[in-house]
C-alpha cells in the first residue's frame, strides 16, 4: 500500500514465491494487517471493528433466517413466529438479528461523531468520509426494508409512511412511489422487492466497506491529535506508529468483547426493549396504529422531516419563491435528506486549518451542542407532533443545519486554535512516557498542550 | 380470505365507531403483579400455566384463538409440561381440516390451536408482547425495566379492571363496557376536558367482563377467585407469546459470562502487549 513507509511481505519459501508471482494475495493480507497505525489512538477508534463485526453478524444471522422465512403477505408474519417457536435456536437468531441492527446504528453514530470531532473527514480523507456516508445511507435503506419483512403493524405502516415521502416529490412523485411499491399501496409486491433488496444491499455495503478501508489505508488513519504520521523514512514513521497486528487487533477485540457482553445481556433479557410492541400484531391495512413511530435510529431524521410544517416562515418563503412546487411535505423530505447531505459535505464546509477538535477551543463547545442536539432530535422524533415538541424539533433541526452551514465555515476564520504537538510520538510520550521497548526513539517526554 | 375480510370489516367498524366518539389520548391503570416468570432468572410456574390453560380453554377460547401456538408445545419443558397422552387428548377435542386431504379429522398434537372463533376477537398468541409495558413512561420503557411490568400485567389488569360507568357517562356506550385498563377504546365526549383529553382512566371495550369467581374448578384445588384466574391465564398467555423465555435468558446469561471471561483475558493480553510501547509517565 501507498502512504506510510513500512516493511512489506517478502515471500521466502519456493511455494510462497510461486504464488506471490501469480497472485500477491498473501502480500495484500500482510500489508493490510500489518499497516502502521498511529500509536496514540484512543477508545473512540474501536467502532470500526464493532461495525465490521455487526455487518458479519447481520449477514450470517440473516442468511439463516432466510432459510425459514416466507416473503409473502399471507405467510411472512406466521413464518417469523415459526422461526421463534420451531426452528432450533431460532428465537436467538432472530433476536440477534433484530437487536444487531440497533448495535450497528449505535456503533455507526459513535463512529461518525468521532470523525466529526477529530476532523477525520478533512483532507486527505474526504473520499473515506464520502464512502462512509454512502455506507450509512445504504444501512438506513437496508434497516428500513428489513423492518418491513416481519409484516407487523409497524412494518406495514412504517413502509406506507416512508414510501409516501417519495410521493411528495413534485410531478413525478406519485409515479416513483408506485414504482417503489410495485403497486398503488404497500402489498405483496412491496414485500417481495424489499426482501430481495434487503438481501442484496448488505453485500453492496460489504464491498463499500472494503473500499472504505482501502481509502484510509492509503491516507493512513487519522488520530486524536490530527497530526499526520511522519513519512520521511521507515524509522521516523515507526516512531509514530505501531503495526495494526497485534497492538490494535487485541485492543479492538477487547473492546468488542465488552460491548458484546452488554449486547448479549440485552438480547437475552430484554430483546424487545428497543422494538415497538405493535409489530407483534400482524399487518392490517384497515387499522392504522395510533402512533406510527420509526425505529430509534431513524428518529433524529424523522424529527427533521416533521419539523418543517406549513406555518414555518422558511417553508412559506420556499413555497412562494417556487410558485408552490416546494410545499411543506416536500420541504420536509428535502430537509431530511439535506441533513445527511450537509454532513457529507463537512470536508468542504470546514475551513479550519486544524484537524482535531482537541486543539479547537470554540469548536469543542459547538460540537458538544451538536451531540446534545442529536439526542434532542432523537427524543422529539418519538413524541407526538404537537406543542411543545413541534417548536423544539424546529429549533433542534435549525441548529443541525446551522452547525454545518454556518458555524463550521465561520469557526475556521474566527477561532484561534491551540498549539498542536509536533509529532504523534510527542503526544504519546506526554500521555504514557517513553516506552522501554517497542520501536525505540529519541524524543523526550514533553507536554503537548 | 372471506374470513379475513370479515374480520377486517369488524375491526374497521370498531375503529370508526371509536373515531366517531373521537378516542382521546387516555391513560390507564395497570396493576403490578409479581409473576413467577419475572426478574432476570424468573421461571414459569408449570402448575400456574396448566391452570391458565384451563381458564383459556374454558373461558377465552369461546371467542379468541391462539393460531400461532402448536398444541404439541404444551408438553415442552419450561411450559405447562402436560404428559404426552394429555396433549394428544387435548388436541383431539378440535376438528381440523387436513391441509393435504382436505377432509375434516380430529386434531393432532402437531396442529396449532384454533384461530379466533368470533369475528373481531383478536388472536391471543402474541397479545402479551403486543401490549403494554414496553413504552412508558415518556416512551422510555423504564416501567418494564424497574417494575418488571410487561404484557402479562396488562392482561391481568384488563381482566380485573371492569368497573361501573363513571359519573361523567352514567349510561356508558351501548354494547361496550367500561374498563380502566383499556385505553384503545372509545370515550364519550362528556368524559373529556376542553382540550379533548380524557378525564377518566381507561375507555370502553367491546368484550364483556369474562371472569367471575368460581367460573372454573381447578383440579389442584386452588380457589378459583377472579384474581387467581386472571393471574393464571395472564401467565399462560405470556408463555404462549414467548415460549422460549427461559431458554433465551439462559443463553444470554451464558454468553455474558463467556464474554466477561474473554474480555478479562483480552484486557490482560492487551496490557501486556502495550507494556513495551508505553513507558511510565514521567
Amino acid at each position: 500500500m501507498a502512504g506510510i513507509p513500512h516493511d512489506h511481505y517478502e515471500p521466502k519459501t519456493g511455494g510462497e514465491k510461486w504464488l506471490h508471482k501469480r497472485l500477491p494475495i498473501v502480500g495484500l493480507m500482510y500489508d493490510t494487517i500489518m499497516i502502521p497505525t498511529p500509536k496514540n489512538l484512543n477508545w473512540m477508534w474501536i467502532w470500526g471493528i464493532v461495525l465490521t463485526f455487526c455487518l458479519a453478524l447481520q449477514i450470517i444471522t440473516g442468511i439463516v433466517l432466510v432459510m425459514h422465512y416466507t416473503p409473502h403477505v399471507d405467510y411472512a408474519f406466521a413464518s417469523v413466529e415459526h422461526i421463534m417457536r420451531n426452528v432450533n435456536g431460532g428465537y436467538m437468531i432472530r433476536y440477534l438479528h433484530q437487536n444487531g441492527a440497533s448495535l450497528f446504528f449505535v456503533a455507526v453514530y459513535l463512529h461518525i461523531f468521532r470523525g466529526l470531532y477529530y476532523g477525520s473527514y478533512k483532507a486527505p480523507r474526504e473520499v473515506t468520509w464520502i464512502i462512509g456516508m454512502l455506507i450509512y445511507l445504504l444501512m438506513m435503506a437496508t434497516a428500513f426494508m428489513g423492518y418491513v419483512l416481519p409484516w407487523g403493524q409497524m412494518s406495514f405502516w412504517g413502509a406506507t409512511v416512508i414510501t409516501g415521502l417519495f410521493g411528495a416529490i413534485p410531478g413525478v412523485g406519485e409515479a416513483i412511489q408506485t414504482w417503489l411499491l410495485g403497486g398503488p399501496a404497500v402489498d405483496n409486491a412491496t414485500l417481495n422487492r424489499f426482501f430481495s433488496l434487503h438481501y442484496l444491499l448488505p453485500f453492496v455495503i460489504a464491498g463499500l466497506v472494503a473500499v472504505h478501508i482501502w481509502a484510509f489505508h492509503t491516507t493512513g488513519n487519522n488520530n486524536p491529535t490530527g497530526v499526520e504520521v511522519r513519512r520521511g523514512s521507515k524509522e521516523e514513521a515507526a516512531r509514530d506508529t505501531v503495526p495494526f497486528w497485534p497492538y490494535y487487533v487485541i485492543k479492538d477485540l477487547f473492546a468488542l468483547a465488552v460491548i458484546l457482553a452488554v449486547f448479549f445481556a440485552i438480547v437475552g433479557f430484554m430483546p424487545n426493549y428497543l422494538g415497538h410492541p405493535d409489530n407483534y400484531i400482524e399487518a392490517n391495512p384497515l387499522a392504522t396504529p395510533a402512533h406510527i413511530v420509526p425505529e430509534w435510529y431513524f428518529l433524529p431524521f424523522y424529527a427533521i422531516l416533521r419539523a418543517f410544517t406549513a406555518d414555518v416562515w422558511v417553508v412559506i418563503a420556499a413555497e412562494w419563491i417556487t410558485f408552490g412546487i416546494i410545499d411543506a411535505k416536500f420541504f420536509g423530505v428535502l430537509a431530511m435528506f439535506g441533513a445527511i447531505a450537509v454532513m457529507a459535505l463537512a470536508p468542504w464546509l470546514d475551513t479550519s486549518t486544524v484537524r482535531s477538535g482537541r486543539y479547537r477551543p470554540m469548536m469543542k463547545w459547538w460540537f458538544a451542542l451538536l451531540v446534545v442536539d442529536f439526542m434532542v432530535l432523537m427524543w422529539v422524533g418519538a413524541m407526538p407532533a404537537e406543542e411543545p415538541y413541534a417548536t423544539i424539533s424546529l429549533i433542534a433541526s435549525a441548529y443541525w443545519f446551522a452547525y454545518f452551514l454556518v458555524i463550521l465555515p465561520l469557526m475556521g476564520v474566527i477561532e484561534k486554535p491551540l498549539p498542536q504537538p509536533a509529532t504523534i510520538e510527542d503526544d504519546f510520550n506526554a500521555h504514557y512516557g517513553k516506552g522501554s521497548g517497542g520501536s525505540g526513539g529519541n524524543a523526550i517526554a514533553q507536554p503537548a498542550e | 380470505m372471506i374470513r379475513k375480510i370479515a374480520l377486517s370489516a369488524a375491526l374497521a367498524v370498531v375503529a370508526t365507531s371509536g373515531a366517531a366518539l373521537a378516542a382521546g389520548g387516555g391513560h390507564r391503570e395497570i396493576t403490578d403483579v409479581a409473576f413467577a416468570h419475572e426478574g432476570p432468572f424468573g421461571k414459569f410456574d408449570q402448575f400456574q400455566l396448566q391452570r391458565g390453560l384451563q381458564v383459556y380453554t374454558e373461558v377465552c377460547s369461546a371467542c379468541h384463538g391462539l393460531k400461532y401456538v402448536p398444541i404439541r408445545t404444551l408438553a415442552d419443558e419450561g411450559g405447562p409440561q402436560l404428559p404426552e397422552d394429555q396433549v394428544r387428548a387435548y388436541a383431539e377435542q378440535f376438528t381440523v381440516t387436513d391441509a393435504e386431504t382436505g377432509e375434516d379429522r380430529a386434531g393432532l398434537p402437531t396442529d396449532h390451536f384454533p384461530a379466533s372463533a368470533m369475528e373481531g376477537a383478536p388472536d391471543l398468541s402474541l397479545m402479551t408482547k403486543a401490549r403494554a409495558g414496553f413504552s412508558g413512561p415518556y416512551g422510555t420503557g423504564m416501567s418494564q425495566l424497574f417494575n418488571g411490568m410487561g404484557g402479562a400485567e396488562y392482561m391481568y389488569s384488563l381482566l380485573t379492571h371492569y368497573e361501573e360507568n363513571p359519573e361523567c357517562a352514567p349510561d356508558g356506550i351501548d354494547g361496550f363496557y367500561y374498563n380502566t385498563s383499556f385505553d384503545k377504546g372509545a370515550i364519550p365526549e362528556t368524559c373529556k376536558d376542553e382540550h379533548g383529553v380524557s378525564t377518566i382512566p381507561g375507555s370502553w371495550i367491546a368484550m364483556p367482563e369474562p371472569l367471575a369467581d368460581d367460573l372454573v374448578t381447578y383440579a389442584d384445588g386452588t380457589p378459583a377467585t377472579k384474581s387467581q384466574m386472571a393471574e393464571d391465564v395472564s401467565s399462560f398467555l405470556m408463555w404462549a407469546a414467548e415460549p422460549k423465555l427461559m431458554d433465551r435468558r439462559e443463553a444470554g446469561f451464558k454468553a455474558v459470562i463467556f464474554l466477561t471471561i474473554l474480555a478479562s483475558l483480552l484486557y490482560l493480553t492487551n496490557k501486556r502487549i502495550w507494556a513495551g510501547v508505553k513507558g511510565k509517565k514521567a
